[in-house]
């Protein structure tokens, strides 16, 4: 909302107030100030001036040169607008002056002719008036003072201050409102004068009838008419003001209900009455599928839920939203009918939303307006058709008022106002604030003005004492009450600590969009049936390539990498904690379910093993043993062979590792092999199996075996660890792969696998016999189970 | 015989002294003292000696051979350490190259605050709370006193799933589903990711995170919450800084503010970073509405309590001189280093 300080300046009187304190009070207050445009501020060295004599330009057909006279001399100006004339006053920018948008004014010759400055126009000045007969120089009224500074003595020079208003205030979207916020803040006083004019001998009801067929959409339909309408563009103080306030001159007509709209702010709307059929007016829903052509030369589908203002036939205007293009004020027109009205706000919302279109109208009823608002502003906006001569105003009033809404009035509890702020505001001065706002306290009760749509509960009265007597007096205090034991869960605490793991393991955490692009499961080679495929959608996505919750962290991770990727940077190891979400049916009718995993990605210098290292170390550290590695082959985001799902004790799969598949990486253009883990949190979580629980030091030597085999290449290190585990008793205290061999010396299709073994005891050295025949029954399965012979 | 036994002391101190290795020390050592050495040859011929001349000898041949072994093993130890020293110069390594590092990685910056806020809560007793992301519109709008239709959602453009469930826009639907769940006294703080459809660019992103904090007990004052948010801000930009409360609304508390904290560049003088005001706006907070409290079964006679909802990027950002939000997500590893 801009505000033009010499408007709201009628209503109250902050003209000695300093504009930087103004800005700061305002705000803190609770009227947010957004900026502060001094307007022609910049404007120096033009004076109001007289033109004696005007002659044409020796050289130049369109050219003039006049002798203005400036006060203390006579200086000669070449123009070469056509519509000045001899006697005219005009400002005059002499040698040196800065016009508006800071353009400067030099002496200088015009086709040889010496010009000592410049005649203005109305832009020029930083003024844009609309009216056709007035192009060209500005010419001014003859009673200003020649000589003067033309800045002052035409009052250009002001500041216009933008606020940021809340949608609870739509009361403050007016210059009256602010005007009255404006006078609470520094205890001015305040004032609106009734607004007066005159009207004819005739009767309304001799020209028009409304009738409200929807009175819970409309509560409240007021009309009067005014005839004899001379359509002309609106005097300059108007024009001025309206375009400070950022709304664009029209004519006298359209400008009233403007200038209305905004030092009021009722929107009001005015007809042309020979448009309105019947010269009856009915205030009621659309039909479905019924069209109205709006003053934007737009075709608008109406639907029944959409409130209309209709003459006999057809809707002449959208309630609240605007009006149609048939039945506005034109040139020719000659009778009109001012609506002011109240419509309820969520209807023009709706309205206004299902169309596509906000107006200045529309985004003041659908915070709520007052009803009461109806009349004060259509007697402003006729007492202003008299004072510009710009009809005669037909006797009599339709004013009607389904409903009445009655204030809202609550007791006035200034202890527990106090004890809610944690305050010790004297009553007395909270009285003050109130009345200061316009609200009544009496015997104890306070009644809200009825524009202050805001107002339901004590808190509503706590926070109107507390803004004015100042957020920043309220002394601030520490919390009391039971102290409470707060803190991490043990959830929470498990997942900072995977944070805190994989950073110190080298990987830096990521964060991602949570929707992404449908494409990525073809990107991920993902098959059709996949249930990874059933995806939560948005309905209003902000493009295709957002449209869906991901249903896998995989694809994230895999654009996060090629980014790296293709900003050069040599490797990248990486990781994320969030969530994917998982659809429990579809349509969605429920939450989805959200699921956290924790995934890690990675290229450059590295291979399977180094990330599993990396997992395995993780595992190790959150307590996670007995941990299998399970070959997966129909994972086609990944290589069929260097793929594993990871599985807990229980055969739970807590996630899947491997080497990204070639055609994966083809398909996000990364050109190196990458390595990607994706754990689910909350099987992690349940999997930590280890009690932390101190095992004596070993008092007895251990005794060591080597031993190494041939097998087939198909068999895997874990099911020989398996036999290892299985066959060799309570004294094998650990063992560890030392080599795996395949080449000379070794068949074709085996390799030879080497083990080192530690058997101890906790009790007792162990002697030759028992280890030996620990090694036997160890070698003895072996062979068995998965063909090993001896080397 | 004496005489010999001087000769070879003389001679044998000479040669001690000017042996150049440890190998000549030891053949000067076999030299006098082996089994054929010198002394050795003359302590044999001890047995010619009369019986009064053999304990004298014997005396001066145990001196002689004790200042031998002496002077070996005093040289020994000398050329020891000049070797020892040697073999160290040879060891010789350049101390400025640079040293072997493991691989080094991190948390995200907005983690990194995160756990910052999450400890200063935590020690004021919070507990932390988390939420679904995916919500019902009842939850991030009802509840909170934004009916459908009302034109405060329009702050908020949301991404709607279903007519009822949407991405939540803000972490306050977790002040409801605190409520529900637990009685007060009540002290959390519920962090995580909010969506609005605003397009991105270096101030917006569809996707970014909130820190939400609620407070309901018994007796609970708007000069707690001042408090309270002070502390934070003390905590976090150091004693210095300095909060101002401006008035606000939100549909959900009643009465509302927005907080500003001084411009940690420029102390309040006003710069390019605060935009010449010398404040920079870092949260929303205020009393929690009476109508939210009831929705939640608490009665609002009885208990009061607060919220506020921190923008966690615009916190990084400005605690790190961030200037564009969309490198939080792009994910480049030279601007995660850096942290």
């Amino acid at each position: 909302m801009k505000v033009p300080m010499s408007w709201l300046n009628e209503f109250t009187d902050v003209k000695d107030i300093p504009m930087k304190e103004y800005m700061h009070e305002l705000t803190m207050s609770g009227s947010k100030v957004e900026g502060c445009d001094t307007v022609c501020g910049g404007i120096s060295n033009v004076v109001i001036g007289k033109i004696e004599k005007i002659e044409a330009h020796p050289d130049a057909d369109k050219l003039r040169v006049c002798q203005v006279n400036v006060g203390e001399e006579t200086v000669q100006i070449v123009t070469g607008a056509p519509n000045v004339q001899e006697g005219d006053m005009v400002p005059v920018a002499l040698a040196g002056s800065t016009l508006a948008g800071g353009v400067k004014i030099k002496k200088g010759k015009l086709r040889g002719v010496e010009s000592n400055g410049m005649l203005c126009s109305d832009e020029e000045l930083g003024v844009n008036i609309n009216d056709e007969k007035a192009t060209g120089i500005w010419i001014l009224d003859p009673s200003l003072p020649i000589g003067e500074d033309a800045v002052k003595a035409l009052g250009l020079k002001e500041d216009v201050v933008e606020f940021e208003i809340t949608s609870n205030r739509p009361d403050c979207l007016s210059i009256i409102g602010l005007a009255r916020e404006t006078a609470a803040t520094f205890k001015r006083p305040f004032a609106v004068k009734e607004s007066v004019y005159h009207e004819n001998g005739e009767d309304i009801d001799d020209y028009l009838s409304v009738c409200v067929e929807d009175n819970q959409k409309c509560y409240r339909y007021a009309a009067k008419v005014v005839k004899n309408v001379k359509i002309e563009p609106s005097p300059e103080w108007m024009q001025r003001r309206l375009n400070r306030a950022g709304v664009r001159a029209i004519n006298n007509i359209v400008d009233i209900t403007n200038y209305v709209m905004l030092e009021y702010g009722q929107p009001m709307h005015a007809f042309d009455i020979s448009y309105i059929e019947g010269n009856e007016i009915n205030v009621r829903c659309a039909k479905d599928g019924e069209k109205i052509m709006t003053l934007d030369g737009i075709e608008r589908e109406l639907n029944a839920n959409m409130l209309v203002i209709c003459d006999k036939e057809k809707p002449n205007a959208i309630a609240g939203v605007m009006g149609g293009e048939n039945s506005g004020v034109t040139e020719d027109t000659k009778t009109i009918v001012f609506e002011s009205a109240n419509f309820l706000g969520s209807s023009v919302r709706k309205t206004a939303v299902s169309l596509g279109m906000r107006t200045e109208s529309s985004a003041r009823y659908e915070k709520g307006l007052d009803p009461n608002m109806v009349l004060p502003a259509l007697n402003r906006a006729l007492e202003l058709v008299e004072q510009l001569g710009a009809g005669e105003i037909v006797g009599g009033i339709i004013d009607i008022q389904k409903i009445e809404k009655q204030p809202v009035t609550l007791p006035l509890e200034a202890d527990k106002i106090n004890r809610f702020l944690g305050t010790e505001i004297p009553e007395a001065d909270m009285i003050k604030i109130l009345e200061n706002l316009t609200f009544k306290v009496e015997n104890g009760m306070v009644t809200a003005p009825s524009f202050r749509i805001d107002i339901g509960c004590m808190n509503d009265i706590a926070e109107e004492v507390a803004r004015i007597y100042g957020y920043n007096n309220i002394k601030s205090t520490m919390l009391q009450g039971d102290t409470l034991q707060g803190g991490f869960t043990k959830e929470q605490s498990f997942e900072n600590r995977i944070k805190t793991l994989l950073a110190d393991k080298g990987f830096y955490e990521i964060y991602a969009y949570s929707f992404t692009n449908p494409k990525l499961f073809d990107l991920l080679r993902i098959d059709a049936e996949s249930p990874l495929r059933k995806v939560v959608t948005i309905s209003n996505p902000l493009g295709e390539e957002n449209s869906i919750m991901r249903t896998t962290s995989i694809h994230s991770m895999l654009e996060v990498l090629q980014r790296n990727y293709s900003h050069r940077n040599k490797e990248a190891f990486l990781f994320e904690c969030a969530n994917v979400y998982l659809p429990k049916f579809l349509p969605v009718t429920e939450l989805p379910e959200e699921r956290k995993k924790v995934t890690l990605g990675c290229y450059g210098n590295t291979d399977f093993f180094a990330l599993k290292g990396m997992v395995q170390a993780l595992l190790d550290d959150l307590g996670i043993d007995k941990v299998s590695y399970v070959p997966v082959q129909d994972n086609k985001t990944f290589h069929p062979y260097r793929t594993a799902h990871i599985l807990n004790e229980n055969g739970d799969t807590i996630g899947v590792i491997g080497e990204i598949h070639p055609l994966v990486c083809k398909n996000y253009e990364i050109g190196e092999k990458v390595y990607l883990c994706e754990l689910d949190l909350n099987t992690l979580y349940d999997s930590v199996n280890r009690t932390l629980k101190y095992e004596h030091l070993p008092k007895f030597p251990a005794t060591t075996r080597d031993m190494a085999m041939l097998v087939d290449d198909e068999v895997m290190v874990s099911q020989i660890e398996a036999v290892i585990v299985k066959k060799a008793g309570k004294i094998l205290e650990h063992f560890s792969l030392f080599d795996v061999y395949k080449g000379s010396q070794i068949p074709e299709g085996k390799k030879s696998i080497a083990y080192s073994l530690s058997f101890r005891a906790a009790d007792r050295t162990l002697n030759d016999e028992e280890v030996n025949a620990s090694m036997d029954k160890i070698l003895k399965g072996l062979k068995e189970e998965v063909g090993a012979d001896l080397r | 015989m004496k005489e010999a036994l001087m000769q070879i002391k003389e001679k044998g101190v000479a040669e001690i002294r000017s042996a150049q290795s440890l190998k000549d020390l030891e053949a000067i050592k076999v030299k006098y003292l082996g089994k054929k050495g010198e002394l050795t040859q003359i302590l044999k011929g001890m047995g010619k000696l009369t019986a009064e001349e053999r304990p004298v000898i014997g005396l001066v041949a145990n001196e002689v051979r004790a200042l031998l072994e002496e002077t070996i093993a005093k040289e020994v130890s000398i050329l020891e350490e000049k070797a020892m020293l040697e073999k160290l110069e040879q060891e010789k390594i350049d101390v400025s190259m640079p040293g072997k590092m493991p691989r080094k990685g991190g948390l995200h910056p907005l983690t990194k605050v995160l756990h910052e806020l999450e400890d200063i809560f935590i020690g004021m007793g919070f507990s932390i709370a988390e939420g679904p992301e995916v919500e019902y519109d009842y939850y991030n709008f009802e509840a909170l006193n934004l009916p459908k239709d009302h034109p405060a959602r329009d702050t908020q453009d949301t991404f709607y799933i279903s007519d009822n469930i949407v991405l939540r826009t803000q972490t306050s639907p977790m002040q409801i589903r605190t409520m529900e769940k637990q009685r007060p006294p009540i002290r959390v703080i519920a962090p995580g990711k909010v969506f609005r459809s605003d397009s991105v660019d270096a101030t917006h992103s569809p996707v970014f995170h909130q820190i939400e904090g609620l407070v309901v007990d018994k007796g609970i004052t708007m000069g707690d919450l001042k408090g309270t948010l002070e502390l934070v801000v003390k905590k976090l930009y150091g004693e210095d800084a300095k909060i101002r409360f401006r008035p606000h609304h939100f549909p959900f508390t009643e009465p509302s503010a927005e907080v500003d904290v001084s411009c940690f560049v420029c102390k309040g003088e006003g710069c390019r970073v605060c935009k010449g005001e010398g404040w920079i706006e870092i949260l929303g907070a205020g009393m929690v509405h009476p109508q939210v409290l009831r929705n939640c079964n608490i009665d609002p006679e009885v208990y009061s309590g607060f919220a506020f909802g921190i923008g966690l990027e615009r916190l990084v950002m400005r605690s790190y001189d961030i200037d564009d939000l969309r490198l939080f997500f792009e994910n480049d590893v030279r601007f995660l280093k850096q942290f």
